[in-house]
């Protein structure tokens, strides 16, 4: 029977590219920002004054933050394509990452007079801010999530994880063209709770959909 | 491996078969006692994923170390399987037993019976009891007389049921 098998896969044979889980990573990834973003223009809008924002300090912030979580688990994501893998050079430069903006939140807060401070923390949409990142990191989920069932990962959970943290990165980095907050401590917080979110839900879709 | 993404299929039926060897050896020594009937099926699987997931086989690493990966998730895969199983009710089990008979079906069990016979005598069975065609026909294309061809292929069938006749009542 195992050579009937082995006859049958011969002959169901056809040529792979050695590029071929890049390519499908990168075409998940390209649906999941165009849809991502296509949500956040027509349900929220950009901010008025994107343009002039650009080069503020909160706004590089926010984009070198959420870059910088959305690349680590695209990273990890794609390090676990492959069996055996489990993407721990990527996972573990995460903390440092979110402990650098728990220290800028705690100097800004610091040097913020007192009569600022509840408004750089909370800002006018502390509450809606996480599920917002959540709700545009759903199309970046789902679309890393298809790609991640035809790979093979030997550590689902990890792998749905880390499918999370890229969505949730990415997902933030949307949102941040919409979001008017100026505060590094309110990122700090309400960002990370976002993406953070978006994380735990990829773990759960990964013990779920990402076994095989 | 290689060879086999770039599409050479003669080189990959080597590769599996070699495969499945290696991969029976490692199943039968660390599957347990009670599970050890399911070795065979477990290489097939294996078989299976790295058929379907070849494309996660980095080209600049070694392939055993993949295949070993898949296999080793496959075994693990089946332990945690096999300790649910003991607290499903058995009529689930059946069923079960029922839905792994299903995707070969009638055509590929035949298919496979006929491969444990010589060529020749597969070759004669497969055009005049499949194929339909006339014991003459046969005869004649084959250069064989017609009771040559009518004595080779009762051969074949009885070896066949003395083979597989026991298992005909499943």
């Amino acid at each position: 029977m195992t050579d009937d098998l082995i006859a049958r896969l011969a002959h169901d044979l056809k040529p792979v590219s050695s590029h071929a889980v890049a390519a499908h990573i990168a075409s998940a990834l390209a649906i999941g920002l165009v849809v991502s973003a296509g949500l956040m223009l027509v349900m929220l809008g950009a901010r008025p004054n994107l343009a002039e924002e650009l080069g503020s300090s909160s706004f590089i912030l926010k984009v070198s933050y959420t870059l910088a979580l959305g690349s680590l688990g695209l990273w990890a994501t794609s390090r676990m394509a492959r069996p055996g893998e489990d993407g721990r050079l990527a996972l573990s430069i995460v903390p440092a990452v979110v402990g650098l903006i728990a220290i800028a939140a705690l100097i800004g807060y610091a040097n913020a007079a007192s009569e600022t401070r509840h408004q750089i923390v909370f800002g006018s949409s502390a509450l809606v801010c996480p599920i917002y990142i959540l709700a545009l990191s759903i199309p970046l989920l789902i679309s890393i999530i298809v790609v991640m069932r035809r790979m093979a990962s030997t550590r689902p959970q990890l792998a749905g994880f880390s499918a999370g943290l890229m969505a949730g990165g990415l997902g933030a980095l949307v949102y941040s063209f919409h979001c008017p907050e100026p505060g590094v401590p309110f990122v700090a917080l309400w960002y990370s709770s976002g993406i953070l979110g978006t994380a735990l839900v990829g773990t759960a879709l990964g013990g779920r959909y990402l076994r095989w | 491996m290689l060879a086999a993404l770039a599409g050479d299929a003669g080189a990959y039926r080597l590769l599996l078969s070699d495969l499945s060897e290696h991969l029976r050896r490692y199943y039968r020594r660390r599957l347990p006692e009670s599970l050890s009937a399911n070795a065979d099926d477990l290489v097939q699987e294996t078989l299976l994923a790295i058929h379907a997931r070849r494309m996660t086989y980095d080209t600049n690493r070694a392939f055993t170390a993949w295949a070993y990966a898949i296999a080793r998730y496959k075994l693990i895969d089946a332990l945690r399987k096999s300790r649910h199983k003991q607290h499903v009710p058995i009529e689930s089990v059946a069923e079960f037993l029922a839905d792994e008979a299903a995707p070969d079906g009638p055509a590929g069990d035949l298919a496979a019976m006929l491969h444990t016979l010589p060529e020749k005598t597969r070759g004669l069975i497969y055009k005049v009891k499949i194929e339909g065609h006339s014991v003459a026909d046969v005869a004649q294309s084959a250069g064989m007389s017609q009771s040559a061809v009518k004595v080779a292929i009762h051969r074949g069938v009885k070896s066949l049921v003395s083979r597989f006749g026991g298992k005909n009542d499943r």
